[in-house]
Parts: structure tokens; sequence; C-alpha cells
């Protein structure tokens, strides 16, 4: 019995693969009936995007550190939040629709496909301009890597793409836990944008330069620490910002597992609440 | 040739319920919970091949019906089987089987050309190579596609769409359609379209299927069966014929004469009104009216004629009014 | 005043349009407040280590973070205000019913503009800033003449506001698609309004050009006066000169492209 269930849920999970790359596709060709269009907002994403960081770097025109954190370690935090948050925001970044699609009943066509909803749903308006938040991101990160002053071993090297993924991941749970509330509540999108676009722009910034309980918030309830603050200080040599054991800076593949996990839950338990109310 | 029904039950359903938890504001931040019966206790079958109208008020019951049918909501109680699956356990297995229509939601893709919506189906469904270009091709024949492929669907007309919408509904073959009001807001050249399609559909491929409309026609010219549901209940399932009986519902025949002659004596039609050369009479809507007709025209002088259906929302109104009528004779 | 009470119904129009929202208003106040205490950290670390930037203390600095969440939505900072509506109709066709209608096009738009500002602000805006004056040390006055010209301001703000927008949606008369303009309307709004930091804090010659460009008018300014930092009569001057020239830009751009839709037959 467990094994069928396991194989029921590869095959789901092998069926959501390619159903989202399908729809993906059929997105990115439409998107490409408006070329003009597509490389303005390419090109708009970018500048958007590169805002934040413009905001950081206006920080510095004034002074030398924040919360006791210079340029390229600021840089650091910047660069690895926003190019996972980037990568989440490509693969899963129109969830928000979800609220629009029950409303105005299109959610029901995608129901009645034979595909798992969520790879649907995930697929919904991809867009390739969502590249520019990654390009941007990675950019800054890449400016990052080469100006931190740090010790580099092969564990810290190793870090580097274990955050990007884990931190993708747990902004994909993000995304998805919020799709999975907006059922629930359909006009709530912008809660999920407070934890996503929020959760971004408070990564970007030192941990010490926020309230305790704040931190203890992100680090034990709602566990963004593990994108990149808890591992980041790890390869800076800082303390962690808050009282954690050394292997903590390893911990976010296992957490980004939990929240994974968690966010699959939600969605499930989301859309049974949809199909037994009929929202 | 029409294949003999095979009367094995393909959608059973068995006491089925929809009940939904409504809260509605009766004050400043007082909120009322009440518990509204969208589907009450239905049963009913519909065999493999058969074609049945689904027909009610607005917030009969009807769409709540066909989303328990696709999967898409799960019954409150009862049992509901299609094709021997479960739908809301194993939605997705059945959507391989089944094919819906939402008369007023697009599923094809805006942007593109009608033809990449198809391509979509093709992989998506997986349908066999071969399977899927002989269905296109027949598809496209009898819904007259072939100039539409290549134009994006936003530039399609509303009937067009419909039809595109409906071929895209059936690549896969399934073995039941649902159709949400196919012909809403059609042109009557489009309605005869789709509607002859469906036709075919059903006695050439033996597809069973379900529709449900706001537009008697439909009913009249596809169904040999249809049911009537309303406050979640089910009214009537029958015989299109029977739910005149059962309504006592009439149809009109507007008659015009050469001349002004005193009123036609028709059988069981009645001249319920004269103004000039025109004539209205009221027949029961079971009797044909083809028979009528001939009668009329080989002993008066005809100029034109025309029928006038009844009132689909009256015969309800009708039947309900007298369910209520029996229901106080009883209780007193 | 007949035609007065017309535009006071298109206003009341935008405000209740905007107030059947009730979960997406709760949902903003929400995200307002959750990037209000984000940002009022980051201003905190940055005032510790450079006090008095920008002429600013450290309450003053809070004040402007909370100002400018509740200044947000109410100023539609990135878009989505009237404008948004007057884009979708330029580019669908349904302005040429606009122009058939015995009223000022652009006062219309206004009206309906200052009534979702009206919602937007205390629906959505007061609720962060008073949860910003609770749990963080702020700046208030406590003369009501300060309050009195600060809701001047506001009002002024709420002006150059549309005026922007207005003239920048007219541009969909030319190039039929608003993506790139929404965009351009999001990142200008962002940047030069001063949500990222305040304008006065804002290093050398850049800060010198934002300080004088329109979108100064719409947190700096309404914050200045609030805090007592700048005299009520200089901030309505600027306010006051940019509305007339954006609003005036707006006029000849309308009418340019009027005569345009005219000349394509509608």
């Amino acid at each position: 019995m467990g094994d069928t269930g396991a194989l029921a849920r590869r095959s789901a999970l092998v069926e959501g693969l390619r159903a989202y790359r399908l729809i993906a596709g059929m997105w990115v060709r439409s998107s490409m009936t408006y070329r003009t269009s597509f490389v303005v907002t390419v090109f708009g994403n970018l500048l958007v995007t590169g805002l934040d960081f413009v905001a950081i770097l206006l920080m510095f025109s004034q002074v030398d550190s924040l919360g006791g954190w210079s340029m390229p370690e600021v840089a650091l935090l910047y660069g690895l939040s926003a190019t996972a948050f980037g990568i989440a925001d490509l693969v899963l970044g129109s969830m928000d629709v979800l609220g629009a699609r029950i409303r105005d009943g299109s959610f029901d066509t995608l129901l009645v496909r034979p595909a798992p909803v969520l790879a649907q749903i995930g697929a919904d308006r991809f867009a390739l301009r969502r590249l520019g938040r990654i390009t941007q991101g990675a950019v800054v990160l890449g400016y990052a890597l080469v100006s931190v002053d740090v010790d580099w071993s092969a564990q810290k090297v190793l870090l580097v793409p274990v955050m990007l993924v884990s931190g993708a991941v747990i902004f994909c749970s993000l995304f998805v836990a919020g799709a999975a509330f907006q059922i629930l509540v359909q006009d709530a999108s912008e809660v999920q944008n407070a934890f996503t676009y929020g959760g971004n722009t408070l990564l970007q910034y030192p941990p010490s330069v926020f309230g305790k309980d704040l931190v203890r918030g992100v680090t034990f309830m709602l566990p963004l620490a593990f994108v990149n603050w808890v591992p980041a200080a790890y390869v800076l040599g800082r303390p962690y910002p808050i009282g954690l054991p050394e292997w903590a800076a390893f911990a976010s593949p296992l957490v980004a597992a939990v929240c994974c996990a968690s966010a699959g839950l939600a969605w499930r338990s989301g859309l049974r609440s949809y199909r037994s109310t009929g929202s | 040739m029409k294949p003999e029904p095979v009367m094995d039950p393909f959608i059973e359903l068995d006491r089925v319920e929809k009940v939904f938890d409504v809260r509605k504001k009766t004050g400043f931040l007082k909120r009322e919970r009440r518990q509204v019966r969208a589907v009450d206790s239905i049963s009913f079958t519909v065999a493999r091949g058969e074609m049945v109208g689904y027909i009610g008020p607005n917030g009969a019951g009807k769409s709540t019906t066909i989303k328990m049918l696709t999967g898409i909501l799960t019954p409150s109680g009862g049992r509901l089987r299609v094709a021997g699956i479960d739908p809301s356990r194993e939605r997705t297995r059945l959507a391989h089987r089944i094919g819906v229509v939402f008369g007023q939601r697009t599923t094809l893709w805006w942007d593109l050309p009608l033809i990449d919506s198809y391509k979509l189906m093709h992989r998506m469904y997986r349908i066999p190579d071969g399977r899927y270009r002989e269905n296109l091709d027949r598809l496209v024949e009898h819904l007259d596609l072939g100039a539409l492929l290549d134009v994006p669907v936003r530039q399609l007309s509303l009937g067009q769409r419909m039809r595109g919408d409906i071929a895209a509904a059936l690549l896969h073959d399934p073995e039941v359609l649902y159709l949400d009001e196919p012909t809403i807001g059609l042109d009557v050249i489009s309605k005869a379209k789709v509607r002859e399609f469906l036709r075919e559909l059903n006695t050439e491929r033996a597809t069973t299927v379900l529709l449900t409309t706001h537009d008697l026609q439909d009913i009249e010219q596809l169904c040999s069966r249809v049911m009537v549901i309303d406050h979640g209940r089910m009214m009537y399932d029958g015989p299109l014929a029977g739910l005149h009986e059962v309504g006592e519902s009439e149809r009109t025949l507007v008659v015009d004469l050469e001349r002004e002659l005193p009123p036609i004596e028709a059988g069981p039609a009645r001249v319920v009104k004269v103004e000039g050369p025109r004539q209205w009479l009221a027949f029961p809507a079971a009797e044909s009216a083809a028979v009528l007709v001939a009668r009329i025209a080989a002993e008066y002088p005809l100029v034109d004629l025309s029928v006038r259906e009844p009132d689909i929302e009256a015969v309800i109104a009708k039947m309900y009014a007298e369910q209520a009528e029996r229901a106080e004779r009883a209780v007193s | 005043m007949g035609s007065g009470r017309l535009y006071l119904a298109v206003a009341v129009g935008g405000f209740r349009r905007y107030a059947t929202y009730r979960a997406a208003t709760a949902a903003g106040v929400f995200t307002n407040t959750v990037f209000g205490v984000i940002l009022v950290y980051t201003y905190l670390a940055l005032w510790d280590e450079k006090p008095h930037l920008g002429g600013y203390d450290q309450a003053q600095a809070v004040t402007y973070v909370w100002l400018g969440q509740c200044l947000y939505a109410t100023l539609a900072i990135q878009g989505g205000g009237a404008e948004k509506d007057l884009m979708e109709r330029i580019r669908t066709g349904e302005i040429a019913v606009d122009l058939y209608r015995p009223a000022d096009l652009q006062l219309w738009w206004l009206a309906g503009d200052v009534g979702r500002a009206l919602f937007q602000m205390l629906g959505r805006g007061v609720i962060p800033f008073l949860f910003g004056a609770l749990f963080f040390p702020m700046a208030l006055p406590t003369e009501l003449t300060l309050w009195a010209a600060f809701l001047v301001t506001l009002l002024l703000a709420t002006v150059v506001s549309f005026a922007i927008r207005y003239l920048v949606a007219l541009s969909v008369f030319w190039l039929m698609d608003g993506t790139g303009v929404n965009q351009a309307l999001m990142i200008t709004g962002i940047f030069f309004s001063g949500m990222v930091l305040p304008l006065n804090a804002f290093p050398g010659v850049l800060g010198d050009i934002v300080r004088v460009l329109p979108w100064a008018a719409q947190i700096q300014m309404p914050a200045d006066v609030l805090m007592g930092e700048t005299d009520p009569l200089r901030a309505y001057a600027f306010q006051a000169a940019w509305a007339v020239v954006l609003l005036a830009a707006g006029r000849l751009v309308q009418s340019a492209a009027t005569r345009r839709v005219v000349v394509q037959g509608g």
C-alpha cells in the first residue's frame, strides 16, 4: 500500500511537471504575440526589481555600514535573497491570480483537466520577463562574491548554490501557501505579497537591523532566516543572528523540505475546502 | 445507423446532495450562517449513448450537479458514479473520459491560433498521434473550422469560438460530453450548426450528452429525455412531450390567412385570438404541429404561419405551483 | 452649481467602488503594515549610523515611513488608480463614449480619482499609520494648525499625483498598449516619490534634482509640513505650481488625442 502510494505521488509529480511545461510554453508563445510589449516588460522588470538595490546604494552613499555590516556583505544578503526569490517568482509568481480565477469561474475549467491543478495554476501566466529579477539579483550576487572579504572553504563555496536552491524552494512554498489562503479569501492576494515580497525585502538587510522578536519569528515560525541570514552569517564568519548551533548553516535544505511539505498540506486542504464549498 | 442504446447506467446518482454554508451579513460585523441545499436528494441514471437535457431556472442546482459529475465539487451526501468512477475521488482519471464545455467561458488560448489550443489538448490528454489527427480532421470538417485554425482565438466570433470549444472538448474521444449552455448568445445559424453537430455526435458516435440550457429549442431538437430541476429537487424526468403534459403547457400556432375568416376549427387546437386575417391557435404542446398545419393548409387559404414554443420558465413555474398546491392539500 | 454636483457624484462613485473590496482592503492594510515595520527598522539603523540625515531625527524618519505606507495606495504611488481604467478605455476604444459626455474629461477622471484616494486613505492608509504611532516613536505635532495644513497638502498631493498619471496614461492613445506605460509609472513613482528613501536623504546633485521634480509633491511635502520642517505656504506653492503645469499639459495632450479619435472616426 505504501509502495503504490509513493508510486502514485511520484507519477503525480512527473505529470505535474509535464503539465507545467506544456502550459508555461503556451504562455510564453502568447506573450510573444506582443513582441514590443515583451521587450519593454523585460526591461521594466529589470528596473523595477533593481529599485530595492538602489535603495541600499543610496543608503551606503550616506554611511559606511548598516547595522554593522559593510556594503559587500549587505550585497551578499541581497544577491542571495533576490536571486532565490527571482527563481521562485519565475516558477510560481503568478499564483496570486488564483483568487481572480476562482471569482470568474475559470478555476473550474482547470479542475476538469487530467493534470494536477497545482501545476496548472503554478504555470498560469508564466512570464519570461521575470528573468529580469533573476538577472538583476545574480549581478548583485556576483559583485558581492568577488568583493566580500571571506576566507573561502569548500563548505562555504558549497553553501552558495545550496542557499539559492533552498531559498527558492522556501519562497515557492510561500507562494503555494498564499494561493491556498486565496481559496478561502479570494481578494486577499496582497496578504501573500506581504510574505513573499515583504520577506524578500526583509532578507535584503542585515538581521542586526531588526528587533530580536522579529528575527526570532522569521527563524523559528516562518523560517525565512534560512534563505540567507543564517547560512550567509556562516560564510561571512559572523555570529548567527540568534543563538543557533554551528550546523544550523547547513540546515536550509531540511527547512526547505519542511516548508514544502507544509505548503503542500495547506494547498491540499485549501483545494478540499474549495471542492466541498464551491466558492 | 443509431447503435442500440446499451442499458448500462453510465451516469448514476443516488440521493445525491450538496449543501452549502452561506454566510449572510445581517448587520455591522454580524453574520448569519445558513445552510442552502443546492442539490437536494437527486437520483437519476443516464445510459450510455443517451442525450439528456437538464433544465431549470437560474440557481436551481444545474451547475452544481454538473460540477459534481465532473469532480469539481464533492457531494455532501448520496452516491455518484460516472463510468464506475467516483468523480470527486478520481477527478484526473475521470478527466480522460469526459469532455466539458462551459458556455460562457472559453478554455481556448486567447492570443494564440486555434490550432495551438488543440495541440495542447493533444499532449495534455496524451492522445495517440493517429487518433488525434483523425479526430481533428473529423471535427474540423463537421464543425466547419478549416478556415479558423490559424486565426487567434480573440478574433473569433462567439459562434466560432463555441464551435472551437466543442471541438477542444472532443479531441480525446470522451465517452460523455457535458455542455453548459452551449447555444447561449449565439445567432440562429450558429445555433443550428451546433445542434446539428451534437445530433450527429450522439447518433453516429454514441457519445452520451448531458446539456443544460435555457433554450427549449435545444432540448426539443436534440433530446429525447429531459430532466427538470428546481430548488435543488428533481421536478420531472421523462420525455419532452410528457413535460408539456405535466406542465399542461400549450404551444401557439400563428396563422396568416388570405382574408378575414371566422375562427378556424381544427381538432385539439382552439382559437384564442383573431386580428384581421391573423389567428392565434393554442394546442397542447405534446401534439404534433405538422399534423395540425397540414390539416389547416388543406382546408384554409394559408399565407404564412409560425409556431411559438411554450416558455420553459412558465412551464416550470406552473409545475412548481401545482406541486405546492398538492402539498398544501395533503397537509389540510 | 449643477456641474459641481455632477463631479461630486463621480467622486462618491469612485469612493464606493473601492469600498466594495473589503477583503482586498484588509489585505492591503496588512501588507502596508508589514512593509512599514521592515522599513522602519532599516531606517532606524541608517539614522543610527548617521543621525540627522536629511535634517530628520529618528522619530521623524519613522514618521516618514508610516506616512509613506499611508499614502502608498492613497496616491497610487505605483499606479493602479484612475489611470488604469483610463488606459483600458483608450485601448478598447470605449473612451469615445466618454467624449460625448456633457462633462469635462479631465475633471471627470480627477473627481473619480479623488473619491478613490479618499477611500484608500481612510480604509487602507489610516490603520498602518496608527499602528506605527502606537508601536514606534513618532514625531507628530500637537498643534491643530499643522494638521490642518497637512490636510491641505494631502489634497494638493492627490491632484499632482492624478495629473502625472493622467498625462502619462494619455500616451496610450498613440502606443495602444499600456504595459510599458504602467511599468514606467511604477518605477518613477516608487523612486522619485521617495518610497525607497526620503528625498531629503538623497545625496548630492541627485538629491537636488529629485527634490524639485513633481513627485516631491507627493510624500516629501506632506511629511515636511506635518513635521514642521517646511513652511506650509512654500509647500502649497510648490504643489500648486506642479499641479497647474501638469494639468495644463494633460489638457494639451488630451485635445491632441481626442482630435485623433475624431479623425479615426471613434
